[in-house]
C-alpha cells in the first residue's frame, strides 16, 4: 500500500541558510507524526512547503500517490489536506460558526455563488463540527473576542470541514495552558482514530509529543537527525545533544 | 555625429524632468514610510512651492536671490506641512485606516483656493534663473543650461538624503520607523516629533521640487493634480519608502517619456503604465521596495463586528426612507429632485467603492475609471449605434465590469497602498485616453446630447428611474455582501493564509469582486450620463475618484451605511457651497472639521449613538 504522505529529498534555502536539507519521511493513515527540533530547525518551513505556501528548491511530495509540489495551497487543500497555524489564522470579522461555514462553502464549491445568505448555509454541518471540538456554545461569538485556546479549537473544526485525510498542525497547543494542551491533543487523537486520518504536527511541549505521537522526527538545522517511536527517540544520544539534555529530560 | 548629440540631449532632458518627480515622490515616500499617511496634498505642496518661489524671486532678485528663493520656498512649504501635521493629522492618527486621506483631501481644497486668492487664476510664467538663461551645445544640439542645474539638484538631494538617513541618528530613526513602527515606539522614541519632523522634510522636498521647476514650467492651479498620478507611479515603481528607488523610477519614467514621445507621441502616459505593469508583475513591491508586512493595511484598528442582517427597526427605517423618496416629487421642487437624483447616483457610486475597499479590503484610488468608463460606454453606444437608453444602461455596467476585469487582473496582485496607487494610475490612463482620443470621444468637449428615452424624459419619470436603479444597485451590493461570494471576498480580506488553506483562490476571488464593484460603479456612471445629457473626461479624473473615496471615508468605511451617509453629506454640501466664490476653501475646511470631530466617520458616529436602538450589535468587550 502506498503511504498517504511520502516526502523525499525536500530542500529549501533562504539566502545562504539551508532551512530544510534533504528531508524525507512517510506517513500513513491513522497515525500522528510529530516533527520536533529546536527553534529555527526548519519545522514551519517544512509545513509551508507541504501545504504549498512555499516552493522547495528540490524534492518530491506525494500525497495519496500524487505529486503535489508546485500546486497552490488552495489546490492542495482540495485534495484533502487541512491546516492549522502556529499563530491562529481565523476570520476576525466573522462568528465562530461562520468561520466553519466558510470552509464548508468552499468545500461545496459555493464560493462564486450569489444565491442565499451565506450565514444560513451549511449551518448544521458547521455546528456538528463545532460540537466535535466542544465549541458549539460559542458559535455566535465573533472570532476576534475568543480566548486563544478556543481559537485553536475553532481552527481544528475549520480544518476538518473538507473531511481531509491529512491534517497539518503547526504547534497546535502553543499559547495554551498545560491542561488545555492535553485536552486538545486527546481530542485530536480521538479524531484521528475515528476518521482514520493522518496528522503531522510540530510541537515544543515534549510532554505532549511523547504522550501522543506514534512516531517522532527530529530536525536540527534543516536536517533530520533522528526518527522513530517515542521511546527510541527519547533515548537517542543525538537528540539529547540537540536539546542539551534539558527538554528531553523534562519530557521523561 | 548629430544624431548622437540629439539622443544625448534627449536623455539629459529626461533626467532634468526627473528631478521634480524625484523630489516630490521621495517626500511622499518618506512621509508614508513613517506615518503611513498617503498624503494626497503632496501635489498641493509641490504647487505651493512654485507659487511661493515665484513671490520670493520677485522680491529678492539676482542670481543669489533666485536660489535663495528656491530654498526659502522649500522651507516655507515644509513649515506649512508641519502646520497641517500638528493641527489636523495628529488628531486622526488613531482613526481607522485611510481616514487621514480625507483630511489631506480637505487640505488640497483649502490650498487650491488660498493659491487662487493669493496669486490669481492666471498661469504665472516662471522667471529664468539668472546666469543660466542660455543653452549649451552638446554635439551640435542645444540643451538649456537650467536643465543641467536641475540634474545637479536632484543628485545633490539624493546625496544629501542618503547621508541624512545613514549618517545621522534622526535618519536612522526614520529608517527604523519605516521598517517597524511599533518597535521604535517601544524603544521609547518620541513618535510625535519624529512624525512632525518627517512631515517637514517630506513637504519641504515637494516644495523644493515645485520651486526648482519654476523656470521651466511656471506656476498654475492645475499643478497639484497634474503631478499626482506620475508621482504615485514613481513611488510604486520605485518601492514605497525607498529613496534610491524613487530616484531610479523617476529617471526611468522620465527617460521613457523623453524617448517615448519620439516614437509614439501622446503616448507617454500609456507607456508609463506599461512600465509600471511590467515592473509590478515581476516585482510587486517595486524595484527597490520590500513587501509590506501582512496585515499592515488590511485591518487597522479593532476588527469589525460580524455582519448581521438588519434588525426590524433598521428595516423599518429603510422602508421609511424609500417611502419618503417615493413621495418626494409630491412636495419638492425641481431643483430638489435634480439634487436627489445626483445624490442617489453618487450613493451608488460610493457604495460600489465601499464594497471593494471595506469588506473587500481593496482600496481603489481610481474608481472613477469605472464610473467614467460606464458613462462613456453608454454615451458612445448612443452616439455611434443610436442605441436607446435602456440598452445603454445595461451596456454601461457590462463594459465597466470588463474594464474592471482588465485593470483588476493587475491590481489584485498587489495589496494595500500599492493596489490603491495602481488603480489611480490605471484611472489616469483611462482619463488620458478619453481626453486625447478626440475623434472618438470628443476629447475635452465631451459627448453631448445623450438624453433619456421618450418615456423617461420628463423629470418625474427620470427621477423614479434613477431612484429605482440606484436603490436597486445599492441593495444588490448589500445582497451580494451577505451571499457566499461576498463572504468569500471578506474572508480573503480577513486572512489570506487562512483563505488559501481552505481552498479559496484568493486572487481570483478578489479579481471577480473587484470587477463586480466596477460594474456597479459603471451603472452609476451610465445613470449619470442620462441625468446630465452629456459626459466629459472629468468623470474619469482623479478628483472624481477622490469624491467617491471621500464619501466612503467620510461616512465610515466599517459601516455598511457609511457610503450612503457620506454621499448625502458630501453631495449636498457641494451643492450648497458650490455657489460660493471660494467654495473649495469652505468645503475643504468643513471636511477637515468633520474629520477631526468624527474620526469614526459619520455613520460610525451614528452607529455608536443610535446603533443599540436599531438592534445593531456592537462587539463584546
Amino acid at each position: 500500500m502506498t503511504p498517504l504522505l511520502e516526502v523525499r529529498g525536500l530542500s529549501r534555502a533562504f539566502g545562504g541558510v539551508q532551512a530544510v536539507d534533504d528531508v524525507g519521511f512517510t506517513l500513513d493513515r491513522g497515525r500522528l507524526l510529530a516533527l520536533i527540533g529546536p527553534n529555527g530547525a526548519g519545522k514551519t518551513t517544512c509545513f509551508n512547503i507541504i501545504n504549498g505556501q512555499l516552493a522547495p528548491d528540490r524534492g518530491s511530495i506525494r500525497f495519496a500517490g500524487r505529486e503535489i509540489v508546485g500546486l497552490a495551497p488552495h489546490r492542495i487543500w482540495r485534495l484533502g489536506v487541512g491546516r492549522t497555524f502556529q499563530i491562529t489564522a481565523t476570520y476576525p470579522s466573522m462568528t465562530v460558526c461562520e468561520n466553519v461555514q466558510m470552509a464548508l462553502l468552499s468545500h461545496h464549491r459555493r464560493l462564486y455563488s450569489f444565491r442565499g445568505r451565506a450565514a444560513a448555509q451549511y449551518r448544521d454541518e458547521a455546528l456538528d463540527l463545532l460540537a466535535r471540538v466542544d465549541m458549539a456554545e460559542q458559535e455566535d461569538r465573533a472570532c476576534s473576542v475568543l480566548a486563544y485556546g478556543d481559537l485553536k479549537r475553532v481552527e481544528l473544526a475549520v480544518a476538518l470541514a473538507n473531511a481531509p485525510s491529512l491534517l497539518l498542525m503547526d504547534e497546535p497547543t502553543a499559547g495554551m495552558s498545560p491542561r488545555e494542551r492535553l485536552e486538545l491533543m486527546r481530542l485530536t487523537a480521538a479524531i484521528v482514530s475515528e476518521r482514520d486520518i493522518a496528522v503531522l504536527f510540530t510541537e515544543h511541549d515534549m510532554d505532549v509529543v511523547f504522550r501522543h505521537a506514534d512516531h517522532i522526527l527530529v530536525l536540527d538545522r534543516g536536517k533530520l537527525i533522528a526518527g522513530g517511536a517515542p521511546e527510541a527517540v527519547r533515548s537517542d544520544p543525538r537528540v539529547r545533544a540537540v536539546y542539551l539534555g534539558s527538554e528531553a529530560d523534562a519530557g521523561a | 555625429m548629430n544624431d548622437l548629440g540629439f539622443y544625448l540631449v534627449q536623455a539629459l532632458t529626461g533626467l532634468s524632468s526627473a528631478s521634480a518627480l524625484f523630489l516630490v515622490a521621495s517626500g511622499l515616500s518618506i512621509i508614508f514610510g513613517v506615518t503611513r499617511v498617503v498624503n494626497f496634498a503632496h501635489g498641493s505642496f509641490y504647487m505651493l512651492g512654485a507659487y511661493i518661489a515665484y513671490t520670493f524671486v520677485e522680491r529678492l532678485g539676482g542670481a543669489l536671490g533666485f536660489w535663495a528663493a528656491v530654498l526659502l520656498a522649500g522651507v516655507a512649504v515644509g513649515a506649512i506641512g508641519v502646520v497641517v501635521e500638528l493641527l489636523i493629522l495628529r488628531r486622526v492618527y488613531q482613526a481607522p485606516e485611510l481616514f487621514q486621506l480625507v483630511a489631506t483631501f480637505g487640505v488640497i481644497l483649502v490650498i487650491q483656493d488660498l493659491a487662487l486668492l493669493t496669486w490669481g487664476a492666471e498661469d504665472l510664467f516662471g522667471p529664468a534663473a539668472p546666469g543660466l538663461e542660455g543653452t549649451v551645445n552638446i554635439l551640435g544640439t542645444r540643451l538649456p543650461e537650467y536643465d543641467l542645474a536641475l540634474i545637479a539638484l536632484s543628485l545633490v538631494v539624493l546625496g544629501a538624503l542618503t547621508l541624512l538617513f545613514h549618517r545621522t541618528r534622526w535618519g536612522t530613526l526614520v529608517r527604523a520607523a519605516t521598517e517597524d513602527r511599533e518597535m521604535v515606539g517601544a524603544l521609547g522614541v518620541n513618535q510625535s516629533w519624529l512624525f512632525t519632523g518627517t512631515f517637514f522634510l517630506g513637504s519641504m522636498l515637494a516644495g523644493l521640487g515645485g520651486a526648482a521647476q519654476l523656470p521651466k514650467g511656471g506656476a498654475d492651479l492645475l499643478m497639484d493634480f497634474n503631478i499626482l498620478a506620475a508621482v504615485f507611479v514613481v513611488v510604486v515603481v520605485g518601492g514605497m519608502g525607498s529613496i534610491p528607488g524613487a530616484f531610479l523610477a523617476a529617471v526611468l519614467i522620465s527617460e521613457l517619456g523623453a524617448f517615448g514621445i519620439l516614437v509614439i507621441p501622446q503616448s507617454t502616459l500609456v507607456l508609463m503604465f506599461v512600465v509600471m505593469a511590467v515592473v509590478l508583475i515581476f516585482r510587486p513591491w517595486g524595484l527597490l521596495g520590500r513587501p509590506e508586512a501582512p496585515g499592515q493595511h488590511g485591518q487597522v484598528g479593532p476588527p469589525e463586528p460580524p455582519l448581521r442582517p438588519p434588525g426590524p427597526r433598521l428595516r423599518a427605517a429603510g422602508l421609511l426612507l424609500l417611502a419618503v423618496l417615493l413621495a418626494l416629487p409630491a412636495f419638492a421642487d425641481d431643483f430638489t429632485l435634480v439634487l436627489a437624483v445626483e445624490i442617489a447616483i453618487m450613493a451608488l457610486f460610493a457604495a460600489s467603492l465601499h464594497f471593494a475597499m471595506g469588506p473587500g479590503g481593496m482600496v481603489s484610488f481610481g474608481h472613477a475609471a469605472f464610473f467614467g468608463g460606464g458613462a462613456y460606454a453608454a454615451a458612445l453606444l448612443v452616439k455611434y449605434a443610436g442605441s436607446p437608453m435602456e440598452v445603454a444602461l445595461l451596456f454601461a455596467p457590462a463594459m465597466a465590469g470588463v474594464l474592471a476585469l482588465l485593470f483588476g487582473w493587475f491590481c489584485v496582485r498587489l495589496t494595500g497602498v500599492y493596489l490603491a496607487m495602481l488603480t489611480l494610475a490605471f484611472a489616469q490612463v483611462g482619463w488620458s485616453i478619453v481626453f486625447q482620443w478626440g475623434e472618438v470621444t470628443g476629447g475635452d468637449d465631451g459627448i453631448l446630447g445623450i438624453w433619456p428615452s421618450e418615456w423617461a424624459s420628463n423629470r418625474l419619470a427620470f427621477y423614479y428611474l434613477s431612484m429605482l436603479a440606484s436603490a436597486g444597485g445599492i441593495l444588490a451590493l448589500q445582497y451580494v455582501l451577505h451571499s457566499p461570494f461576498g463572504y468569500a471576498m471578506r474572508a480573503c480580506r480577513d486572512s489570506v493564509v487562512r483563505s488559501a488553506s481552505i481552498g479559496i483562490d484568493v486572487r481570483r476571488q478578489q479579481w471577480f469582486a473587484f470587477a463586480f464593484s466596477g460594474a456597479l460603479a459603471g451603472l452609476a456612471g451610465g445613470l449619470f450620463v442620462f441625468s446630465k445629457g452629456s459626459v466629459f473626461p472629468d468623470e474619469m479624473s482623479i478628483p472624481r475618484s477622490f469624491d467617491a473615496l471621500i464619501m466612503v471615508l467620510l461616512g465610515g468605511v466599517k459601516t455598511v451605511l457609511g457610503p450612503l451617509a457620506g454621499a448625502v453629506t458630501f453631495t449636498w454640501l457641494q451643492d450648497e457651497i458650490g455657489r460660493l466664490e471660494y467654495w473649495r476653501f469652505v468645503l475643504g475646511a468643513l471636511i477637515i472639521a468633520i474629520v477631526v470631530a468624527f474620526p469614526q466617520g459619520i455613520a460610525g458616529f451614528l452607529r455608536a449613538r443610535l446603533g443599540p436602538w436599531f438592534g445593531v450589535r456592537e462587539m463584546e468587550a
